[in-house]
């Protein structure tokens, strides 16, 4: 049967140091798929993965598969630019991005598996009186939902992040930020690999390098998934397949309101530490953080069409590095090291989709759009709540699909649009 | 980037474009008989396709003339233009072998083969 992994602690670092590091075990097991489970997750991603932990640890559902396409974690859960934050406007997205946020604050002591999740702040700049009304709307929405936010004018910016351009005589000057001190950055892989990790302890079977090729349907019931490794059988199953959603629930025959786009991002050569914070500009469209590793980390755009290649025009990244280049003219000589796309799902109203179908036990978690890293541990905690209830939870009710044709849309582009 | 051969200019980088998402998407003849649903599905829901897709752009920095565009989604490659209110062409694309898997050319991705 399962065996419990054994705890990471300094006696083991220094057990395994003593033996020259050969003897550590895998952190999951490779295991042998089943012809039954009680549920399916289908992608595993840190979305999917945290699904199922909370489905095997919050509702004791543990005869689980994750089917994962290519490898744990090698999706955009490995593609993102690992800023986590929950200073979002509206009061739904503000509480379930809030919960994510909370679940990140004990999440590499809940999962004995170090995540360096490091709250140095996110602070989102100002340019213009429309930015300053905006954020200051969003600054005073954050206090109301008990989220933490502080404006700075520009002394304070200057004084919170030094190497920041304050001179009035740039194009888009520095007329002040919001701060949320709470936020911050983890690093991406440790939190598939954790979650893979306690789920897999817990008897969860993690299946990578098995793509889905169809969903079994009969009677307005759903009862498996075809694979590439053989046939599937579940009567539960959560999709949670981000840029490729649209693809898996067009083999159910449902059509979803997302576009499939590549968001690009991109790192320096490492240099010393010279920035602790995050810096976002929705106006100029840049943002930057430094790794612990020291590269600068700087998120660029979507490109404005639809497309699965996981790389993007050369244009999205340079009017980034513009942008950068503006407000830091400390890193214009910096050397660009790697670049990368993702192919992430947007939903017209910039707000996930985290809901049942009409085909009884097919639930969908998509349309997280460019910002779903942050919300990685709330989503899959809501998730799970849905698929072991059969109804929402109340965090993600008002992220049915239904609310496409209600008309009830949660309009985040002001706090997605350019923090992802 | 793309290179896009608008139909009064000629080829042009895909900067001068924007793209006005999938086309022949027809508005709804009778309105006030829709339903939330049907109003939904012309407002919103999209296939999305990986493939083969027939899209709008508008060359909005040159002439600003609409038409509509052929492309594979799963390798940007451009593989028809045609002017509005035309039909869509028949054509052969390098569609992925899996639904989910990486086309032939166009990918530096690993690749999925068929069992």
């Amino acid at each position: 049967m399962i065996k419990k992994p054994k705890k990471y602690s300094v006696f083991s670092l220094v057990r395994n140091a003593l033996s020259y590091h050969e003897n550590w075990q895998p952190a999951w097991r490779n295991p042998e798929i089943k012809k039954n489970y009680d549920a399916i997750i289908v992608g595993g991603g840190g979305h999917g993965l945290t699904t199922a932990y909370y489905l095997a640890k919050n509702h004791g559902i543990k005869n689980i598969a994750v089917v994962e396409k290519g490898w744990i974690g090698g999706g955009n859960t490995g593609r993102n630019t690992t800023i986590i934050r929950s200073n979002y406007l509206w009061d739904q997205s503000a509480a379930l991005y809030e919960h994510a946020l909370k679940l990140w604050e004990g999440m590499s002591q809940e999962l004995n598996y170090n995540v360096m999740f490091s709250q140095r702040g996110v602070m989102n700049v100002a340019h213009n009186l429309h930015d300053v009304r905006e954020l200051k709307r969003r600054w005073n929405a954050n206090r109301l939902n008990d989220i933490d936010c502080e404006w700075l004018n520009t002394e304070q910016v200057k004084k919170f992040c030094p190497v920041i351009n304050t001179s009035p005589n740039i194009r888009y000057p520095v007329l002040g930020a919001t701060l949320q001190r709470r936020a911050g950055t983890a690093r991406h892989d440790a939190v598939a690999w954790g979650y893979a990790r306690g789920a897999d302890a817990m008897g969860v079977d993690i299946i990578q390098n098995c793509e889905v090729t169809g969903i079994n349907v009969s009677n307005g019931n759903v009862t498996g998934i075809e694979t590439t490794k053989g046939t599937i059988n579940s009567k539960k199953i959560g999709v949670v397949s981000a840029g490729h959603t649209s693809v898996i629930a067009k083999m159910a025959g449902i059509k979803l309101p997302l576009e499939s786009r590549p968001l690009q991002a991109l790192v320096s050569e490492p240099v010393k530490p010279i920035i602790d914070t995050v810096v976002m500009s929705n106006t100029i469209h840049a943002y930057v953080s430094q790794s612990d590793k020291g590269e600068l980390v700087i998120g660029a755009g979507t490109d404005g069409y639809n497309s699965y290649t996981q790389r993007g025009g050369f244009n999205i990244v340079e009017d980034t590095i513009m942008a950068i280049v503006e407000l830091f003219p400390i890193f214009s000589r910096m050397k660009m090291l790697r670049h990368w796309g993702g192919i992430v799902d947007i939903c017209p109203d910039a707000s996930p989709i985290i809901s049942k179908t009409h085909i009884n036990g097919l639930y969908f978690n998509c349309g997280w759009g460019t910002g779903g890293f942050k919300a990685t541990p709330g989503s899959g905690w809501v998730f799970a709540h849905t698929i072991a209830n059969d109804q929402p939870h109340a965090l993600n009710a008002p992220f049915s699909i239904n609310r496409f044709s209600s008309g009830e849309l949660v309009d985040e582009h002001g706090a997605a649009a350019v923090a992802h | 980037m793309l290179l896009i051969n608008c139909p009064y200019c000629g080829e042009r980088e895909q900067e001068e474009f924007s793209c006005g998402g999938e086309a022949h998407i027809e508005r709804p003849k009778n309105p006030p008989e829709l339903s939330d649903d049907q109003w939904a599905d012309y407002l919103f829901l999209r296939q999305n396709i990986k493939g083969l897709q027939f899209e709008r752009w508008n060359h909005s920095f040159g002439c600003r003339q609409w038409f509509n565009v052929a492309r594979n989604t799963a390798t940007d490659e451009i593989l028809a233009v045609y002017n509005m209110g035309e039909k869509p062409p028949k054509l052969e694309s390098n569609d992925p072998i899996t639904p989910c898997g990486e086309p032939k050319i166009g990918s530096g991705n690993f690749s999925t083969s068929k069992k």
